[in-house]
């Protein structure tokens, strides 16, 4: 039988997890989207973290021939996934701050909107000058 | 000059004469000169290679190989022979014909026009000569493409959707049916090299010969099977010569060409002979024979008549492929010969009274015969060459389709060919006796009586074409003796 | 250790510090120079390690001399050769037509930065190749990712942004999903590497964890791959990005993927648990072929050119998931044969494509009248390599297609030879709309249309004679297909 403590931590993950994975779908306005995906990602960072924690586990490096230890691995791991993720919030900061230039709003709506008069424009009349040739 | 180079050579001259053609553009002579040298000496090549080759034993020319033991290749054998030199033939004389036709007709873009006319003739010869269904594959497709150009030649609306049409049905069945056949074939069998008495084994299961059959058949769409005969109509509104070399010899025959093959080297006539399928299938081609007929019957435009006409002969060939007797087969390839200079005489007719009397409609050619005696007369011996009379070359094709018929033993498919060259007589002998003997119903021509024929050129092509059709009733014994060979 | 011992991390590692370097020089013309430079390098490296593997087998590279599993392993086997060559192969040509289209389309302050991005987006994806690490596959993927939302957002168009923001979250959502595939695997096994992966996995095949990690990678890889119901970000992130990275992105980011999805099914996973323990090849087929079929038809509506063929894109990676789902050898064939084959059509469209923007700043099929006549060498190419994606012979298109049916037949599922060959027909259609409009459709009197510039139709003519060539002579791609083809159903067997 599995102690609750044990899987505590992945039901966490999956809270975190699925509340980020909501917000991104859920939400229309791009900033709260992108912090939802944060979320998402960084509710896989616990899990990694959590992944290398074993109870009653020492640090490998500072004790001397310890024989239970915590797997340093995941947590290595898990500092280039963040890194990715500060990477990836910021590139997606970018193109909302973009956005928010182009069309004015960082509402999705009010953007797809756009979009779609947009492509109209591009359907009707293509290019500069020409004209529907027969 | 070698066999293989001799091969070799036959492909190369129509795509070097297209090039040709390309970089002589700008003076109409030197282009056209061109054209008919080629024309010439691909003519003079493959009759060179006929004399060379033994057919028994055919060397054969690798170009490639794109598959792991299937490879691109050619080589002699009697039907491509056949087909080849009928199509080597007519080239050069539809190049005197178009010349002709395309000046007085003021085309555009002639430069183009023969270009791919010429790349359409390398296609054709690399069909005739294909060692291999793959090999005939490649070329189909590329006689497709290469004449979708011409077809759609005017550039203008109504250009378009027909050669929508051609495409669609063209690459749609080759596509959709042919290739996922050959693909089945090359499944089940590992080779799709054409051989003697076929190359499925005699436990193949006979449902999914059927059903490969069927595919092959139908997914010839160049044969013009109905229902995916709608193409070849559409495909009139090609100039003329287009209409005459591609659309009753090179392209359409292309398709039968196909199918003969397929049933002879593929499936073998034994194996066709033992498929009930086949029946259902000479059933359709005898249903398109028939229907095909009397729509040609209603239809008032002389080129849509004729495609109608050929839509029927055609399948005179599919049934003889798929009767399953050699009598069937021997038949349908000379049909392939004694059709094609009769419908070429019918087309080049029309082409010259399109440019000479500016007519395109069956019930506008009353009385024509007295300004157009020559293509009259003409058009007279090419509709009855097609109805199989003698002294004419469509008579033997069609004996030995009816004799292959009575060795199927189903009368029914006797009485179709029967009936049909009735319907034929009906619709094609009627055009040229109503031009000589009724009056002419509009008489606005200042003179009525003067003679106003085609272009010289044109007039010389439509007599070499006549003499053709008159010559292959009374030298019709060497084409038997080539066909004989295949079995 | 001589410097032929090290050219497995030296393809990544080269492009990947040609990017600061072009930011430091920050000058257009000398950030295009190193840019075609290291992608010149790339590819030579990439053929010399064809000629490696082909001679010596796989070839395992220890990164920093640590040995495998606990240090990271890059591993050149055949089909990661292969594919090592298409992707540099298709970045030179692209470099190439890259310096007029770039120049035309970024505003010149950034252009070095836009090399930039495109040198890491090129060493991310050669770096997903090349390692033999599932954790390293992540960081790679990420980098291309993350570069390939800036180059896109660098289109002119402001839906541009649009289409890189959705990218981004539907991108990042798919890196989180391996991400989290990883994590249960190395849960599990305690592993990264993926070959000692494969050697650990079957123990605990029969767990939730794994198969829930088999799932998460699956569709994570699944969303970069555009795999049919996951497409939604691809047709307007290829439609509105800059020309040259469309022609990058369409020609290799979708087929290393595609090879990502082989690596994890076969390489990882093996064929027993991927399809018995996991009902993926019913998946796999099914999804390939609505995504062929419908991708096919909303192509042949779409009014802008670009869009119509990132559709396209879509219906061929179709065939390629098709051709792994149906887990023959020749399958696999087909599939590894189509992703060469397609990075060539593809590759030559994007840039005809790329060509035609250049000259008449559009891609929308009214603006085609006529170009027939004002193009001809672009547009032929567009023909050529329309008929590639048809299937007509003798070109690549036709022999992936060959194969595939032949899968198909071989498993007596003739109403999927079928239906692959009805997106044949449908491709007809929409490549013969493109064709009409250029040939028959009358020229715009007021505007002046010159053909494209040399650069242009160098690397455009040298790609689709490449694909006749190897629609002929096909013994360097059939074989290497099926030689890694076997290698990897061996895996699995």
């Amino acid at each position: 039988m599995i102690e609750l403590p044990g899987i505590y931590n992945y039901l966490v993950v999956v809270f975190l997890m699925m509340a980020g994975f909501y917000v991104v779908i859920a939400q229309g306005n791009l900033i709260k989207k992108l912090v939802g995906l944060s979320l998402f990602q960084t509710s896989v960072f616990i899990f990694y973290i959590s992944m290398g924690k074993i109870s009653g586990g020492e640090a490998p490096i500072f004790v001397e021939g310890a024989s239970l230890y915590s797997n340093p691995l995941p947590h290595v791991l898990i500092l280039t996934a963040i890194v990715v993720g500060v990477a990836t919030t910021a590139v997606g900061l970018a193109i909302v701050v973009r956005i928010h230039e182009a069309y004015g709003s960082v509402e999705e709506d009010e953007i797809n909107a756009k979009d779609l008069v947009d492509d109209a424009i591009t359907e009707e009349a293509p290019s500069v000058n020409s004209r529907e040739s027969q | 000059m070698t066999e293989l180079q001799l091969i070799t050579w036959i492909l190369l001259i129509p795509v070097i004469a297209s090039v040709g053609i390309l970089i002589t553009g700008k003076y109409p002579n030197l282009r056209e000169a061109v054209s008919i040298f080629a024309g010439i000496g691909l003519f003079s090549l493959v009759a060179q290679l006929a004399a060379i080759t033994s057919l028994e034993n055919p060397q054969s020319l690798v170009l490639a190989e794109p598959i792991p033991g299937l490879t691109l290749s050619l080589s002699l054998e009697p039907l491509g022979l056949l087909f080849a030199l009928v199509a080597s033939f007519l080239w050069p004389i539809t190049i005197l014909y178009a010349i002709g036709y395309m000046r007085t007709h003021q085309e555009k873009n002639q430069t183009r026009f023969y270009a791919a006319f010429a790349v359409s003739i390398a296609a054709a010869m690399g069909i005739a000569l294909s060692e291999n269904m793959l090999t005939l594959f490649v070329f189909y497709e590329i006689l497709t493409l290469s004449t979708y150009p011409l077809v759609t030649h005017a550039g203008n609306e109504k250009s378009r959707k027909a050669g929508r049409v051609y495409l669609g049905l063209l690459m749609g069945t080759s596509v959709g049916f042919l290739l996922l056949a050959m693909i089945w074939t090359w499944q089940l069998t590992g080779t799709l090299d054409f051989k003697h008495g076929g190359v499925f084994s005699a436990e193949a299961d006979p449902a999914i010969l059927g059903v490969l059959l069927v595919l092959y058949v139908i997914g010839t769409g160049k044969a013009a099977i109905m229902p995916f005969h709608r193409w070849l109509p559409a495909a009139m509104v090609a100039p003329t010569p287009v209409s005459a070399l591609l659309h009753a010899v090179a392209v359409v025959k292309a398709g039968v060409f196909t199918i003969l093959k397929v049933s002879v080297y593929l499936f073998g006539i034994d194996t066709i002979a033992g498929l009930a399928v086949a029946d259902w299938l000479a059933g359709l081609a005898g249903l398109t024979i028939l229907l095909a007929s009397l729509i040609a019957m209603t239809k008032d435009n002389l080129k849509t008549r004729l495609a109608y006409s050929t839509i029927s002969q055609l399948s005179y060939i599919i049934m003889g492929a798929m009767l399953g007797v050699t009598a069937g087969i021997i038949g349908g390839g000379m049909h392939i010969a004694m059709h094609a200079f009769g419908k070429i005489t019918l087309f080049f007719c029309a082409g010259a009274i399109m440019v000479a009397a500016h007519k395109t409609k069956v019930s506008e050619l009353d009385g024509l015969g007295r300004r157009m005696p020559f293509t009259m007369l003409a058009f007279l011996i090419g509709s009855l060459s097609i109805v199989g009379l003698p002294p004419f070359g469509g008579t033997w094709s069609k004996w030995m389709l009816i004799q292959g018929t009575m060795d199927n033993g189903i009368w029914l498919f006797t009485m179709v060919l029967l009936i049909s060259s009735l319907l034929n007589i009906a619709y094609l002998v009627v055009i040229p006796v109503r031009a000589f003997f009724k009056p002419e119903n509009n008489s606005n021509a200042a003179s009525p009586t003067a003679i106003n024929e085609a272009p010289l050129a044109s007039l010389l092509a439509i007599s070499i074409a006549v003499t053709g059709c008159i010559l292959l009733f009374f030298w019709s014994e060497p084409i038997y003796q080539l066909l004989g060979g295949i079995f | 250790m001589s410097f032929m011992d090290h050219l497995p991390i030296l393809v990544v590692i080269i492009p990947l510090l040609t990017a600061p370097l072009c930011v430091l020089l920050n000058r257009p013309i000398l950030a295009w120079f190193v840019s075609i430079l290291s992608a010149l390098i790339s590819f030579f490296i990439a053929i010399q390690l064809v000629f490696q593997v082909n001679e010596l087998g796989t070839i395992s590279y220890w990164l920093g001399g640590w040995e495998p599993p606990w240090g990271i392993e890059y591993r050149i086997d055949l089909l990661a050769a292969y594919v090592l060559l298409i992707v540099t192969a298709i970045a030179s040509l692209v470099m190439l037509f890259a310096k007029k289209s770039v120049e035309k389309e970024i505003p010149e302050n950034r252009i070095a930065y836009f090399y930039a991005a495109f040198m890491l987006a090129f060493a991310g994806l050669l770096g997903i190749v090349a390692t033999g690490d599932a954790f390293n596959v992540f960081v790679f993927l990420e980098i291309s990712s993350l570069s390939s939302y800036a180059l896109i957002s660098m289109g002119k168009d402001r839906r541009a942004l649009n289409a890189s923001f959705t990218y981004l979250i539907m991108g990042t959502i798919g890196a989180t999903f391996i991400l989290i595939g990883i994590g249960s695997l190395y849960m599990m096994t305690g592993t990264l590497n993926m070959a000692d992966l494969a050697a650990r996995l079957p123990e605990v095949a029969d767990t939730r964890t794994v198969r829930a990690g088999f799932a998460f990678l699956t569709v994570g890889v699944g969303l970069k791959l555009a795999l049919f119901p996951l497409h939604l970000w691809l047709p307007n992130a290829y439609a509105y990005a800059p020309s040259v990275v469309t022609a990058f992105l369409a020609a290799t980011a979708t087929k290393v993927a595609v090879y990502l999805l082989i690596r994890i099914i076969l390489g990882v996973f093996t064929l027993d648990f991927s399809l018995q323990l996991m009902p993926l090849d019913t998946l796999l087929v099914t999804l390939g072929l609505i995504g062929i079929i419908s991708a096919s038809l909303v192509a042949v509506y779409q009014g802008d050119i670009k869009r119509m063929f990132a559709y396209s894109s879509v219906a061929q990676i179709g065939y390629m998931v098709l051709g792994i789902g149906l887990a023959t050898t020749t399958g696999l064939t087909a599939s590894i044969l189509h992703l060469f084959n397609h990075a060539l059509m593809k590759g030559a469209l994007f840039i005809a494509l790329g060509a035609i923007a250049f000259r008449i700043g559009s891609t929308s099929i009214k603006d085609f009248s006529g170009l027939g006549k004002r193009m001809p060498w672009t547009m032929a190419a567009i023909v050529a390599g329309g008929l590639s994606l048809i299937g007509i012979p003798p070109t690549v298109g036709f022999i992936s297609k060959w194969y595939l049916v032949l899968a198909a037949l071989e498993l007596e599922l003739w109403p999927i030879a079928l239906l692959i060959l009805v997106g044949s027909i449908l491709a007809v259609i929409y490549i013969w709309r493109l064709v009409e409009a250029a040939y028959f459709g009358k020229p715009n009197p007021y505007q002046y249309v010159q053909e494209a510039p040399l650069s242009m139709l160098l690397p455009l003519w040298i790609l689709v004679i490449a694909n006749f060539y190897f629609g002929i002579q096909t013994d360097f791609s059939i074989g290497l297909a099926s030689s890694a083809a076997s290698e990897l159903s061996g895996v699995g067997r």
